[in-house]
């Protein structure tokens, strides 16, 4: 019978509307696909020819633009670990007191949901301005590794604090009511059952706030500095890895090489990062799944 | 709640005590911002006055002119460039990856999404300082421009929309599709007036979020838009965003000057913070 | 004409079928088949899950599928509209013809047939659009320009289901604003709207309050003549309610079999095979 059959007017309407639309999703997807693969072959093509051994341990030249980034590696470590060292016990303490001890629905954990939110907007670049206001000037740190990882400290914190409170949150109550009713004291519960369960989301966690603080910029500029010598104390001031990919870029003559293979070590550092996070939470999602 | 009955008199009360405090001091830090920046911005804010930055004509601190209009337009023209490019090409990656895909580049196309996702700013801006603006100077000179900026900025942001339209678009219910198929839809009808729509809030919510992330941008912007301070008049023009003003003119402004400074960081903020709370609040739109 | 028990003994036969003395109803039909299904089998990753069926659905009759679960009543159904083609995997045998055509043929155009063989789902699905779109658009979809025409088939199909007066003051509000049993009979006036011949329900009521379930029940009753229905149910008593045929499933041979087919009344009163007449008294399934 014809009417199970192709034909009318209107299906040729439909299908050219139809062939439209996937023509049209196939082109943005291989075109972002061909962007995104331009931009890491052209840096990883461009990083790998100035890449060695030696430009990893020795100290910048000429303005960097020979020589290597060995200071300014230590540099950005230094200010990753006073970051992490700020920020991680503040946001675990916060992250337990939310998710163990407030009563659900206070007004104190909508408050502080809420001031992280914003926190968590806030733009980097005025990250930097509050830096150099309160930490450099205010303070007194002057340019400093310190006052860089402050500020970054600040904002990681609402990530490690949501990462973490979800981690927690996310531990089933069963386990908490079976060790009340061993007589654990709700401190002990936490120590002890919860807080080593909720451990691959924690890590992830930290994990994913390296990244981000590893990544940033605009907050180091004016806060850390930019000497690109060995620091010899944390209240020097030391250049962070993203601070002299763009000082080599835009203000070093033929700095590009350098810039090319320090932006591909900060690359492949995120890309380890970040994968060792992932992985964590895709061990946890399997856990949950099994379990 | 009272607060005695939180913290008894034992030692979960005060280790409950201890971890409070800790608390109060996290999310104080957001006080503590706007405090410090608000108040380093006042002097400008007492004797400039809020309207002058906005009808000033023109951007020469030093000689009294703190016209922010030219800054903030190009702020908005780059922001609102990378999204309308940025908007569609992430919902249609997210609809690929979903739907289109065949099974064995799904996860590589995610896991290339994820690293563009991942990529630090300054990176992208190196590849647009050296790939892209000598590019489109052999177009028309100078290259530097609003144009080489949305280009950019809409590859950094594509990602943020294409993960949070996926996760949208995974969350309509199977049944949805089910009753379609069954109805006679195929997979672009479907697709185009049920699933679309019915993620339509979280769609929306990733885009303003991606909006918001492109509007406090300032290493991209910086390195590739050419920073002169002008009306953007044209796509190869080159402009200045106020964030790249920041990060240009701190390193030696100085009173009022810097003052100023603090005074874009604030309209900066309040800007993003409208985006993302229109993202958040995101009303409920009639389902029509 | 009509038969009734006292004809059984000397064999049936004729132009009329009724479900039997208890809801003795209007002439429904005449036994003309508009879905003919030969050695069916279908698969699911290699897994059989339905195997050999062969089954006649009369026109205009309301067709009972039973059987416990598991025994394949809802990848029957599945496959009379073609839905198994969505499913990964899914192998489909065997010959399926409605209205005399072949549905697997080369020439047969899939969003066609599913129009004219519409699907209820046991849980209702509306779209999350407001009442009016959920009917309007797939009137669209399937390229129905004129407007007055697709608001006197709303209309129609609304009255049909008996939800007419109960929305007509409030076509935009959304579709999941109705109640679970409104929201079926919403369900069923979507795929109404689409004039098709053939309906296709998997336990409409099983995921409805009793009296939600009892006004979609009357309402599918109300179909017969019409339209030509399958319905999949649990409800033994809900079979013999509404449907004139029935259809026994069972699991043989680890895959879904169909067991008896015959019209209602005689199924659950004589029926021919043991299984059947243990599945219908309760003593097993």
């Amino acid at each position: 019978m014809s009417d199970l059959s192709h034909g009318p007017r209107h299906v040729f309407a439909r299908q050219a509307r139809d062939g439209a639309m996937r023509v049209a999703i196939w082109a943005a997807a291989a075109a972002l696909f061909a962007c995104a693969a331009w931009v890491m072959l052209d840096v990883v093509l461009r990083g790998a020819a100035g890449l060695d051994w030696s430009f990893l341990v020795d100290e910048p030249a000429r303005a960097g633009r020979a020589g290597g980034i060995g200071p300014i590696l230590v540099s950005t470590g230094l200010i990753l670990a006073v970051a992490i060292a700020a920020a991680a016990p503040l946001g675990l303490a916060t992250a337990i007191f939310l998710a163990e001890f407030l009563p659900a629905g206070s007004r104190f954990a909508a408050w502080t949901s809420l001031s992280l939110d914003v926190l968590a907007g806030i733009p980097s670049i005025v990250f930097g301005l509050f830096g150099n206001a309160f930490f450099s000037i205010w303070l007194g740190m002057g340019f400093s590794i310190l006052s860089g990882g402050l500020t970054l400290a600040c904002m990681i914190l609402p990530l490690l604090i949501r990462t973490a409170e979800h981690g927690l949150r996310m531990v089933p109550g069963e386990w908490r009511h079976g060790a009340a009713a061993l007589g654990m004291s709700r401190f002990s519960s936490v120590w002890r059952i919860v807080l080593p369960a909720a451990g691959p989301a924690v890590t992830a966690g930290l994990l994913l706030g390296l990244g981000r603080a590893t990544a940033e910029t605009a907050a180091l500029v004016f806060t850390s500095g930019y000497v690109d010598r060995m620091p010899s104390s944390l209240l020097d001031s030391g250049r962070a890895l993203s601070v002299h990919i763009y000082d080599l870029a835009m203000n070093v003559a033929g700095g590009d090489r350098n810039a090319y293979a320090s932006a591909l070590v900060l690359l492949l550092f995120l890309i380890v990062v970040n994968g060792i996070a992932m992985s964590f939470s895709d061990y946890l999602l399997r856990k949950r799944i099994a379990a | 709640m009272r607060i005695s009955s939180l913290f008894p008199r034992t030692r979960d009360g005060h280790i409950a005590f201890g971890l409070g405090a800790v608390s109060c001091l996290a999310s104080g830090i957001l006080l503590l911002i706007l405090v410090f920046v608000f108040g380093e911005a006042w002097p400008a804010l007492r004797t400039i006055g809020v309207l002058r930055f906005l009808s000033d004509t023109a951007w020469y601190p030093t000689d009294n002119a703190f016209g922010l209009a030219p800054m903030l337009a190009a702020s908005f023209a780059l922001a609102a460039g990378a999204l309308i490019l940025a908007a569609p090409v992430g919902v249609a990656a997210a609809i690929f990856r979903l739907y289109y895909a065949p099974a064995w580049l799904k996860t590589p196309y995610r896991g290339l999404v994820l690293l563009l996702a991942g990529t630090p700013s300054v990176v992208l801006g190196l590849w647009g300082l050296m790939v892209l603006v000598p590019l489109i100077a052999r177009l028309e000179p100078p290259g530097a421009s609003l144009i080489a900026g949305i280009l950019v900025l809409a590859l950094m942001i594509v990602p943020t929309v294409a993960i949070t339209a996926e996760a949208a678009l995974e969350s309509v219910p199977r049944s949805c599709w089910a009753a379609a198929n069954a109805l006679g839809l195929g997979r672009e009808a479907a697709l185009l007036n049920v699933v679309l729509p019915a993620a339509r809030e979280g769609v929306a919510g990733g885009i303003l979020l991606a909006g918001a992330r492109a509007l406090g941008e300032t290493m991209v912007v910086l390195m590739i838009t050419g920073n002169i301070v002008r009306m953007p008049d044209g796509l190869f023009a080159p402009v200045r965003a106020l964030t790249s003003n920041i990060a240009l003119e701190m390193a030696y402004a100085t009173g009022d000057h810097r003052a100023s400074l603090f005074v874009s960081g604030l309209a900066l903020t309040l800007l993003v913070f409208l985006l993302s709370f229109a993202a958040r609040t995101g009303r409920r739109m009639r389902y029509v | 004409m009509t038969i009734g028990p006292e004809d059984e003994a000397a064999g049936g036969g004729g132009a009329g079928y009724t479900v039997g003395p208890m809801l003795a109803g209007p002439e429904c039909c005449t036994p003309e088949p508009v879905i003919r299904v030969n050695g069916l089998a279908v698969s699911y990753a290699g897994v059989p899950a339905l195997k050999h069926v062969d089954l006649d659905i009369y026109k205009g009759c309301v067709t009972a599928l039973i059987g416990p679960s598991g025994c394949g009543k809802s990848t029957f159904l599945s496959s009379l509209n073609r839905l198994t083609d969505l499913v990964a995997g899914c192998r489909v045998a065997g010959r399926i013809e409605v209205d005399g055509v072949d549905i697997h043929g080369p020439d047969v155009d899939v969003q066609a047939l599913r129009r004219k063989v519409g699907m209820i789902f046991q849980k209702p699905n509306p779209f999350p659009l407001s009442i009016h779109r959920n009917l309007d658009m797939p009137l669209r979809e399937h390229g129905v320009r004129n407007r007055d025409e697709r608001e006197s088939r709303i209309r129609t199909a609304l009255s049909d289901v008996g939800l007419w007066d109960e929305v007509a003051d409030r076509l935009d509000e959304p579709a999941l604003s109705l109640s679970g049993g409104q929201q079926q009979r919403l369900c069923i006036a979507r795929a109404l709207v689409l004039q098709p011949s053939i309906l296709l329900m998997d336990e409409p009521c099983s995921a409805l309050d009793p009296l939600s379930a009892e006004t979609v029940e009357d309402m599918i009753a109300g179909l017969r003549g019409r339209y030509t229905v399958v319905v999949v149910t649990h409800n033994l008593a809900q079979a013999r309610r509404i449907a004139n045929f029935a259809a026994f499933f069972w699991v043989r041979d680890r895959a879904g079999a169909l067991i008896e087919f015959d019209t209602c009344q005689r199924l659950f009163e004589a029926p021919a095979h043991d299984l059947t007449a243990a599945y219908v008294t309760g003593r097993s399934g």
